[in-house]
């Protein structure tokens, strides 16, 4: 954890997230804005490596990266006469402010907090995360493993029921 | 060093991008980046606790955070259907005009 290299991609990754995350705020095409999200998605996931946390990562890349930016892309696709730019508000200088005050605030709370972190926090506490989380997921957090399935076949049921052409009675 | 306050600043900066995002889009599928973005905050604080933070099982930040990656792949998939679902019905997805419940 301690080598110069992983804390120079920490910072190189950090830029990456944050300038690309501007960027979907900045850029005008709503197209070019989830390739922006994308690359930010997997700057995050950059960072979940530095912090050693590889399976999280895997699967920020897969789910993120993959899936929902995809859906996404779907999405503006399948409406083709909304309108494809990718303005903002009339009122957006106070929103900023607004977004600004609470960004200072938190990052103020999380200078000035006495965290309780680990007496010697240069090694990772991990050896192997897939399968300590399997291990985990399994065992202490079995009731919320199982209630997250479900809540997945409910969302992909509900999905296919919100965009199915002629929703209304002819169903049986 | 990386320590935690590193990247707790940068959850709380990308947090407000997104919620500048979230709240400023006129697009209902921009103000949906601007949700992952915040979720993806979210996740990052977690497993920079995760790794810096005393705790008797050190992987539990990990496991929310996958736990967190789920439910926003949930809550994508319904919020794309119900916005193709409203410009079925009428023809925009612009949040500024879709004002039917507005007084």
């Amino acid at each position: 954890m301690e080598q110069p290299a992983v804390i120079v991609a920490f910072y190189v990754l950090a830029g990456l997230t944050l300038l690309s995350a501007l960027m979907v705020a900045m850029v005008r095409d709503l197209i070019h804005a989830v390739l922006f999200l994308i690359l930010s998605f997997i700057g995050v996931a950059g960072l979940y490596v530095t912090l050693s946390a590889d399976f999280v990562a895997v699967v920020q890349v897969l789910i993120y990266a993959g899936a929902i930016s995809v859906l996404m892309l779907f999405a503006i696709l399948l409406t083709p006469r909304s309108s494809r730019d990718n303005s903002s508000v009339s009122y957006s200088a106070p929103i900023s402010v607004v977004a600004g005050l609470i960004g200072a605030t938190i990052v103020y709370v999380a200078l000035n907090t006495e965290w309780a972190k680990t007496a010697d926090s240069s090694d990772s506490p991990f050896e192997n995360t897939a399968a300590e989380i399997g291990k985990a997921l399994l065992d202490p957090y079995v009731l919320p493993f199982e209630v997250a399935s479900v809540l997945l076949v409910i969302a992909m049921i509900g999905a296919i029921i919100l965009v199915r052409p002629g929703n209304e009675e002819d169903a049986s | 060093m990386i320590s935690l306050e590193h990247v707790l600043v940068v959850g709380a900066l990308l947090f407000s991008i997104g919620l500048f995002i979230a709240l400023s889009r006129r697009n209902a599928v921009g103000v949906l980046m601007g949700i992952e973005l915040m979720l993806n905050s979210v996740n990052l604080n977690l497993i920079g606790f995760a790794r810096f933070v005393e705790a008797p099982r050190p992987i539990d930040g990990q496991v929310f955070a996958v736990f967190v990656i789920t439910v926003a792949a949930a809550e994508a998939a319904v919020a794309l259907a119900l916005a193709v679902a409203v410009y079925r019905l009428r023809q925009t997805i612009d949040v500024d005009r879709l004002n039917l419940l507005k007084w």
